[in-house]
C-alpha cells in the first residue's frame, strides 16, 4: 500500500515520436545539414535491420505512434522496405523523410504495400545544386519524376524546402516549382543554425529585409493558390524574442536514434558534453527513456538557472534549446540566448546585426562555405580528438 | 460542407485509426500527429469502414445502445469530422 504523503511515482510518459536516422550516408552535400559534423564516425557502425526492428518494437510498447525514417538519405539503405512493413504492422504511422534520390517505382510500390503513411520530400539544395535547380532542368526532371510517383501511389505531396540567405530571394521560383509539382503541403523553413548550418551561419542567415520580402511573396502566393496548397513559412529563431519550445521539452515526446545506435532526446544532442548517451545496442528503450541519466538531465525544470528558473513562461518553452544554449554560451543549462531575457542575448543580436550587412556576390561566398561531405566530416572528427 | 448521409463514409487516405493502449482510447494518426477519440467519438469512428453511410452508422449505434437518442450527436460528430478532413462520403 502507498504510504500516506509519499510521492506518487513520477514515471515519465513514453515517447510519442521515434525518429530513426538509419544512415548518415547521403548523396547530397547540403551546407545547412543538421547531421552531426563528425557523422562520418558512424558510417562503419550502423545498426542492423534486426537492431532497428528491436528499437521500434520496444518504443512501440511504451506507446510511441509516429515513426520517422530519416537520415542522411534513408534510401541509401536497402532494408527500408522491411522496416516500413514491420513497423507499420506494429501500429506505427510511418513517415519517410527523403530527398527523393533513389526513390524508384519498385521501392515506392513496396512502401505502399508495406503501409507507409507519408513521404516528405525535401529539396536538396546547396548553392551549386540550387543553381542547377533554378537554371537547368536536370534536378527539376528528377523531382518531377519523383513527384509523379508520389501522386501515382496516392500519397499527399509534402515538400520541405530549407530557406537561407542564398536562396531566399528566389522564393517565387521555388513556389512556382512547388505548384508545378502539385505540392499540397509545403514548408518553407529557414535553416536552423546547428552543426553544418552553424558552421555556415554567416552565409545562411538572411537579412530582415530578405525575410520581409520573402514572407510577403509567400503570403501573396498563398492568397492566389487558396486551399490547393497548405503553405508554411518559418523564420529563423534568431529573429524571435522568445525561444522555441525545443522538442516540446527534453525527453518529453521525442526519441532520436542515430545510425550507430546512440539514443538522443533530439537530433543534435550528441554534441553536448558531460552526458553519456545510451546506445540501443546495450540498453532497451524503456531503460533509456525512463532511467538513463542522459534522458533525465534536462527533463522538467530542476536543472534551470535564472532567468528561466523563476520565469512564468518556463513551462511554455522549457528555456528553449539546450543545444543552442551550449553551442553559443558553452553551458547547456543556461537560457537559450534567443530569449530576450537571457544575459547572453547579445550573442544573437550581434549575429543578426551582421546579417543586415550587404551581401557579398555569390561568387565570393561559395569558396567560404563548408560542404557536408565525408572528407570534411573526418577532418572535423580528427580536430575534435586533438 | 454538408455530409451526404446516404453515401458510404471513408477515412481520408492520410489517416490511420486504431486503439492505443497507452492512451486508453481510439486515436487517429496522421502525418506527425495524433487525435484522441475518447468515448463515443471512438465508437462512431470505429464504424467508418468505407461501406456504411452516416444513416447506417446511426442505426447500428442505435441497435448497440438501445433507448439512447444519439442521432443528432452522431451527425454533429460526423459533420465535424468531415469539416476537419478526416472523413468524406463517396
Amino acid at each position: 500500500m502507498t504510504k500516506v504523503g509519499s510521492e506518487p511515482s513520477k514515471k515519465p510518459k513514453g515517447p510519442m515520436w521515434v525518429n530513426a536516422e538509419i544512415t548518415y550516408k547521403c548523396p547530397l552535400h547540403c551546407v545547412f545539414c543538421y547531421n552531426p559534423m563528425d557523422y562520418a564516425s558512424t558510417l562503419k557502425s550502423e545498426l542492423s535491420t534486426a537492431d532497428w526492428l528491436k528499437v521500434f518494437k520496444e518504443a512501440r510498447e511504451l506507446g510511441a505512434v509516429q515513426l520517422g525514417i530519416s537520415g542522411g538519405e534513408p534510401l541509401m539503405r536497402d532494408d527500408v522496405e522491411e522496416m516500413v512493413a514491420e513497423s507499420s504492422a506494429m501500429g506505427y504511422y510511418v513517415n519517410l523523410l527523403t530527398s527523393g534520390i533513389g526513390l524508384t517505382e519498385e521501392r515506392i510500390s513496396a512502401f505502399k504495400s508495406g503501409g507507409l503513411g507519408q513521404i516528405q520530400l525535401s529539396f536538396q539544395d546547396s548553392t551549386k545544386e540550387l543553381n542547377d535547380f533554378l537554371s537547368s532542368t536536370k534536378t527539376f526532371d528528377l523531382k518531377s519524376k519523383v513527384a509523379k510517383l508520389i501522386k501515382q501511389y496516392d500519397y499527399p505531396m509534402v515538400l520541405n524546402v530549407v530557406l537561407h540567405r542564398l536562396n531566399i530571394d528566389h522564393i517565387d521560383q521555388i513556389l512556382e516549382m512547388a505548384e508545378a509539382m502539385g505540392a499540397e503541403h509545403v514548408e518553407l523553413a529557414n535553416s536552423q543554425y546547428y552543426a553544418w548550418a552553424l558552421k555556415n551561419r554567416e552565409h545562411l542567415m538572411p537579412s530582415r529585409e530578405q525575410l520581409r520580402i520573402a514572407e510577403e511573396k509567400t503570403n501573396k502566393f498563398r492568397e492566389k493558390i487558396g486551399n490547393k496548397m497548405k503553405l508554411y513559412f518559418v523564420v529563423p529563431d534568431y529573429y524571435a524574442d522568445r525561444p522555441k519550445a525545443c522538442m516540446n521539452g527534453w525527453g518529453s515526446v521525442f526519441l532520436n536514434v542515430a545510425p550507430d545506435g546512440l539514443a538522443l532526446p533530439c537530433h543534435e544532442a550528441r554534441m553536448l558534453p558531460g552526458l553519456t548517451f545510451p546506445n540501443v545496442r546495450e540498453h532497451d528503450v524503456s531503460w533509456i527513456w525512463n532511467d538513463s541519466p542522459a534522458f533525465q538531465a534536462y527533463r522538467g525544470d530542476s536543472w534551470m538557472q535564472e532567468p528561466c528558473k523563476s520565469c512564468d513562461e518556463r513551462e511554455k518553452d522549457f528555456g528553449g534549446c539546450r543545444c543552442q544554449a551550449y553551442q553559443l554560451t558553452g553551458d547547456a543549462t543556461k537560457t537559450d540566448p534567443v530569449c530576450s531575457k537571457s544575459p547572453d542575448h547579445h550573442l544573437i543580436t550581434e549575429q543578426v546585426a551582421k546579417a543586415q550587412l550587404p551581401q557579398p556576390p555569390a561568387s565570393e561566398v561559395k569558396p567560404l562555405i563548408f560542404y557536408r561531405d565525408d572528407k570534411n566530416s573526418k577532418q572535423f572528427a580528427s580536430e575534435m580528438q586533438d | 460542407m454538408t455530409l451526404d448521409v446516404t453515401k458510404p463514409i471513408v477515412l481520408e487516405r492520410q489517416f490511420r485509426f486504431q486503439f492505443e493502449p497507452a492512451q486508453d482510447c481510439y486515436v487517429l494518426l496522421y502525418p506527425e500527429g495524433l487525435i484522441k477519440l475518447p468515448g463515443s467519438s471512438g465508437e462512431i469512428m470505429k464504424l467508418v469502414d468505407g461501406k456504411l453511410s452516416a444513416n447506417e452508422i446511426i442505426s447500428q449505434l442505435e441497435t448497440t445502445f438501445p433507448g439512447v437518442d444519439l442521432k443528432q450527436d452522431v451527425l454533429d460528430f460526423l459533420e465535424n469530422a468531415n469539416d476537419k478532413g478526416w472523413i468524406r462520403a463517396e
